[in-house]
């Protein structure tokens, strides 16, 4: 069937087979590889995009779904070549070791924040529970979206 | 990691969505938030030929107060019946409890009639909406019906819905004393199902994954309105309840813990009076 | 001013914070243009014998390739014949071949859920799953072998031409004499539970062959050890194989070399001369990729009531899962680092690896150390309880004194540097030590429902233990003015872009940014060892280290050449990068002008570098946990830690790879572990069931500075890696018993989920009714 999706701000129109995945139209049709797959339970978060501004687990949403609607990937989150503060959180606070889950895991906070725009630590954590990390221990992480935060506090 | 393959058809309205279940019966299901359905499909748990969307049919999503009880349409998100301003002031139970429920981007795109009509028994909701006295309204080819969620819940994964019947509406009578309410749900990690969870509310006792439904604790229920205090109540939280054993919990656990959390959920719901 | 020791954020993230990181199923090189991809085919049995594979219904869908099965392997020599001890008495970490060799698709019979049985090979990704669901295979059940016990008393083996289920024994004499004399003996049984590696990434190969030449890109820890294991199995020459090791998602030790399944991608790349790409799911990495640790210990502790230990004994039975990926590997460094801090008179240590029908063991962060500290500082702490003794006054009675090192300990290792009592000090301040147990004390009296529990670990642990294998680097500075490693390093997380960057500013002066770090890929690095075993500092930027002393030599001839001066008036100002004769800046060369003037227009050091000895990083944790009695739920409140690997090159690098440990650690304490019924089936599968943690279980930690220099190497260094691992486990087990210690709980193993804990509490109570 033929889906039609903004991503990032582009238009992506493509004849996919009806079962097809989000996770797998943005990597294998839209060529946008960031956005990984972690486990195939809904379990992991490494594959969290924003739909429509929210974050949702890709690999949980039909492209089929998504047709219509705006989705935003890791790819698309700088702007004029600037990191977002999520992004340039992560790399101050050394939020990201192997690089995997940090995709899904900045378009978790970047939502978090949004719809919080400044939580404690315990909010933090309990607002990750459905993103995994191995290597990190998570600490740089709750560090990196506490300092996005402040970050946004001082320039809004 | 891949479903099975299948057609979609997307419903653009209540009516057409019957009419494709009525076409297909069998080989189609319902597809709502889909964080119920998509991860059995794909472990190839459930394979349905053909899935009717209803994602589209924003109609459904709205909380509204309607005087003696709350309207809650199936398709509301989690992520709404969490921040609803009304249910904060009117059901502050049921919003808490939809708080409850997975993480939050599974609370982005999760239902409340997804969840209902999907009927696991270690869900937040279907218990919650059990103390709440709630009732369900399905609609199919003959029109609309009102089911009380007494008998809503029929046996694992099952409900009353008929096959050609869809979940459209929830309505939550507001509770004598709003603000007296509590929510226990024991788990080991922050994003697991309950191990065993309850709720309670206006002394009704709603227990979460201590059977193949959701249950009420009337065993606990009739001694508490008999004037038992909390823990004496609670000590009876597990009778007639038929919990599982599995790798998180033996069944005599889960009664241990249901004690505990319904004596922990009446002495806080107390307090908030 | 040295950048050494400064913070310096990674120069890997802009990249992978705007782009994402480039893993092998993200790689869209025009080599893998149409590549078609690879499911497999896996075993829903434990133990069966296979009895019939019909292909025909998966080979007839349109959008197969193939379907290829043992019987294809026509073009595989057959395994050397050997005595099955894999080299080393079977200590090596190697597999163990002869009547133990495990094979590359199941021969005739399935020995774990899970073992790969057949590939079917699809145009398109979506259509792997269907075609392999039609393939049929028919198994003959055989009886199930789970658990160590088991594997030691079944009449069923996995190998009936072994003759048993045990490939490797190394038993320590049971001598009673040493526990003869002492006031207090305790025995105990200790778990140390099987768990899941569980990288981010799965595993994931892809492969081509074309015109003689197999190319594989291989989600690994190490390239060069991959192209050697592809020679052996597929008899192929070095010349003829390419490893690309792109972006890693995690490895943890389980992606060290290539293993059984990605091999079998390869060979079918070249059997079937098409492109493959191959990228498990997570269900079957939780039961095809190796898991980590497992092991069942007894113990004996004997000492006095003045707290001295006189004696501990150990026995090891490695649960080596369904093929002996490691022999005795794992559980002889077990045994190895028994002791751990402590100076014992007399130690007796031996072990038993067994095979059992579930997924095969190997190294998981800690690799065997993680094993032998747990089960000392359980041990230590049990004998604690029993001479009623603080658990920290016990440990400062025992431990080897500072003025002792080099330390030769019983079991034969040679601890290079500690200072233990020091660390116990700094981590028992940072914690606040005596007000933790005034508020437990205060709790307990006051019979609170929820009780504080203090745990203590104080660890040693063995860093590069093969030292000697040593590791490779080639540095090049152009005539730009810009510098190349070539590492043989395998970062996979750790940051070794920016740490190598910042040894060759250091040393010679270049900036940072004009450095480019290249690892991974066996065209450009072929010889290199690779990144586990926390070897890579140690090994790795000593290596770095001496290609660009060596550089540095060499410009110092050319800058005096070019300059006309001796090579004892050229110095180079590290500040600015130039070269000049001393006292003169007017002299100035830069470094590409140097380079310009070599023959070659570049000056080049290719090195490898050794160590005698490995190093023994160590420290203390304290961790504080809240257990609700009535429940048994653990809450971890705060963990701090003290973990001293000599002196930190970037305390941003060391910090994260400290958090990293400890989250590991306490995930094993708390949450992990691989399960499976007494058929063989596994009950963790999937991460609904498997309890990996999450921040929300995790508090933020509290970490201690502390460096304690080697002479091991130049840089003085240990490997962080493994430590936070090693020295958290124990202190959070330790502090869940402590926090139920007054309900009489002397022991709880791992995990201490709330179910265990609860449990522990009533039968402690039950006994104490009696």
């Amino acid at each position: 069937m033929k889906v039609d999706l903004t991503v990032n701000g582009k238009d992506v129109t493509a004849d996919v087979e009806d079962r097809m995945l989000l996770v797998h139209f943005l990597r294998d049709v839209a060529n946008l590889t960031a956005t990984n797959v972690g486990c195939d339970t809904t379990s992991c978060g490494a594959c969290t995009v924003l739909l429509d501004g929210e974050s949702v687990k890709s690999c949980t949403v039909l492209a089929a779904q998504a047709s219509g609607h705006e989705v935003t990937t890791l790819e698309g989150l700088a702007s004029d070549g600037e990191m977002h503060p999520v992004q340039r959180a992560f790399h101050q606070e050394h939020g990201l070791q192997c690089g995997f889950c940090t995709p899904g895991m900045v378009m978790a906070i970047v939502s978090m924040l949004k719809e919080n725009p400044h939580p404690t630590e315990e909010q933090v954590r309990q607002g990750l529970e459905g993103n995994l990390c191995r290597c990190t221990g998570y600490h740089n992480i709750v560090r990196a979206a506490l300092a996005a935060a402040d970050e946004e506090k001082v320039t809004a | 990691m891949i479903p099975v393959a299948f057609t979609y058809k997307r419903a653009g309205s209540v009516s057409e969505a019957l009419e494709l279940a009525a076409e297909h019966g069998d080989d189609a299901k319902f597809l709502a938030g889909g964080h119920s359905l998509l991860p059995l499909m794909k472990l190839r748990l459930a394979a349905p030929e053909v899935i009717i969307d209803l994602t589209g049919l924003r109609d459904l999503s709205y909380v509204t107060d309607q005087g003696s009880h709350i309207a809650i349409g199936a398709l509301t998100r989690h992520h709404d019946v969490e921040h609803s301003d009304v249910l904060r002031r009117e059901v502050p139970l049921l919003a808490h409890a939809a708080s409850q429920v997975g993480d939050p981007q599974i609370r982005h795109r999760g239902t409340i009639g997804g969840s209902i009509a999907h009927a696991d028994p270690a869900s937040d909701l279907p218990a919650t909406l059990l103390t709440l006295d709630a009732t369900l309204v399905a609609q199919g080819s003959d029109g609309s019906r009102e089911i009380p969620v007494g008998e809503f819940f029929q046996s694992l994964f099952e409900t009353a819905l008929e096959p050609d019947e869809m979940l459209t509406e929830i309505r939550v009578p507001k509770p004598a004393a709003a603000g007296a309410w509590s929510f226990q749900k024991f788990t080991q990690r922050a994003i697991d199902w309950a191990i065993v969870g309850c709720a309670v509310q206006d002394g009704r006792i709603g227990l979460v994954n201590m059977g193949g439904t959701p249950l009420r604790a009337t065993a606990a229920e009739a001694a508490l309105s008999d004037g038992a205090a909390p823990a004496d109540a609670a000590a009876h939280a597990a009778e007639g309840t038929s919990a599982a054993d599995d790798i998180r919990a033996t069944r005599a656990y889960r009664e241990h813990l249901a004690r505990v959390l319904v004596s922990r959920a009446l002495t806080e719901a107390r307090s908030r009076v | 001013m040295s950048i050494l020791g400064t913070r310096v954020i990674r120069t890997e993230d802009p990249r992978l914070l705007t782009a994402g990181g480039v893993y092998v199923d993200d790689l869209r090189t025009p080599e893998l243009d149409g590549a078609a991809r690879l499911t497999f085919v896996r075993s829903p049995v434990a133990h069966a014998r296979i009895t019939g594979i019909d292909t025909s219904a998966a080979v007839s869908e349109p959008g197969v390739v193939a379907v290829l099965t043992v019987q294809d392997m026509t073009d595989l020599a057959p395994p050397p014949p050997d005595d099955g001890s894999g080299g080393g008495g079977g200590e090596a970490p190697m597999p163990l071949g002869g009547p133990w060799a495990e094979p590359l698709l199941a021969v005739d019979t399935v020995r774990f859920v899970g073992e790969p049985v057949a590939v079917v090979i699809t145009d398109g990704r979506y259509q792997g799953e269907d075609a392999a669901d039609l393939v049929t295979v028919d198994y003959d059940p055989l009886p199930v072998v789970i658990g160590p016990d088991a594997a030691l008393t079944s009449e069923s083996l996995l190998f009936p031409a072994a003759g048993s289920n045990v490939p490797v024994t190394k038993e320590a004499p049971a001598d009673d004499a040493p526990f003869d004399g002492c006031e207090v003996v305790i025995e105990q049984e200790i778990v140390n539970q099987r768990l899941a590696c569980m990288p981010m990434e799965g595993r994931a190969t892809a492969a081509t062959f074309e015109n003689g030449k197999l190319t594989v890109w291989h989600s690994s820890q190490n390239a060069q050890l991959c192209r050697l294991i592809l020679c052996m199995a597929l008899g192929m020459a070095p010349e003829q194989i390419r490893v690309v090791v792109p972006d890693v998602g995690g490895g943890f030790g389980a992606k060290v070399g290539i293993d059984r399944d990605a091999i079998i991608v390869a060979w079918a790349a070249r059997k079937t001369g098409r492109a493959l790409r191959w990228a498990e799911t997570r269900s079957e990495n939780l039961v095809g990729m190796t898991q980590g640790r497992a092991q069942l210990h007894h113990i004996k502790i004997g000492g006095n009531r003045d707290g001295k230990i006189l004696a501990y004994r150990i026995g090891v039975i490695q649960d080596s899962g369904a093929y002996s990926r490691m022999g005795g590997f794992l559980p002889m460094l077990t045994c190895l680092m028994s002791p751990g801090v402590y100076d014992i008179p007399a130690v007796q240590a031996g072990y038993r690896a067994v095979v059992t029908n579930s997924t095969p063991i190997s190294a998981y962060r800690g690799a065997g150390r993680p094993e032998a500290a747990a089960t000392i500082e359980r041990a230590v702490d049990l004998f604690a309880a029993e001479i009623g003794m603080d658990p920290a006054e016990v440990r400062r009675r025992n431990f080897i004194a500072p003025d002792k090192f080099p330390f030769a300990t019983k079991t034969g290792a040679l601890y290079d540097s500690g200072r233990y009592e020091e660390a116990l000090d700094k981590v028992l301040a940072g914690a606040g030590y005596p007000e933790l147990r005034k508020e437990q004390e205060r709790r307990r009296a006051n019979g609170d429902v929820r009780q504080l529990g203090i745990g203590i670990s104080t660890y040693v642990e063995i860093t590069a233990a093969d030292a000697a294998a040593g590791e490779t680097a080639k540095l090049e500075v152009s005539d730009d003015g810009t510098a190349t490693v070539f590492t043989g390093s395998s970062p996979h997380g750790q940051g070794h872009y920016t740490a190598w960057a910042m040894l060759v500013q250091e040393e010679l002066g270049i900036p940072m940014d004009k450095v480019t770090v290249v690892h991974g890929d066996t065209d450009l690095v072929p010889v290199g060892v690779g990144t586990y075993a926390s070897r890579s500092l140690q090994l790795g930027g000593s290596a770095v280290y001496k290609a660009a002393v060596e550089v540095k030599d060499e410009a110092r001839r050319q800058a005096a050449d070019m300059l006309e001066a001796a090579e004892a008036d050229v110095v180079l100002d590290t500040a600015t990068g130039q070269w000049q004769v001393r006292g003169d800046p007017d002299t100035s060369l830069s470094w590409g002008q140097v380079a310009g003037h070599t023959s070659g227009g570049s000056l080049i050091a290719d090195v490898s570098f050794t160590a005698d000895l490995p190093t023994f990083p160590f420290g203390a944790h304290v961790s504080v946990v809240e257990v609700d009695t009535e429940t048994g739920k653990v809450t971890l409140l705060r963990h701090v830690t003290v973990d001293d690997a000599g002196p930190v090159l970037n305390p941003v690098l060391a910090e994260g790879q400290r958090h990293g440990g400890i989250a590991q650690g306490a995930a094993q304490a708390l949450l992990e572990e691989v399960l499976y019924d007494a058929d063989g089936n596994p009950l963790t599968s999937t991460l609904a069931d498997y309890a990996a943690i999450t921040a929300a279980e995790l508090p933020s930690y509290e970490l201690i500075a502390s460096e304690t220099p080697t002479t091991v190497n130049p840089l003085g260094v240990k490997g962080i890696g493994e430590a936070g691992t090693i020295g958290a486990t124990p202190a959070i087990q330790n502090a869940v018993i402590d926090a139920v210690a007054h309900l009489g709980v002397r022991h709880i193993d791992m995990p201490t989920t709330p179910q265990r804990v609860w449990t522990a509490i009533n039968e402690a109570q039950k006994a104490s009714n009696q």
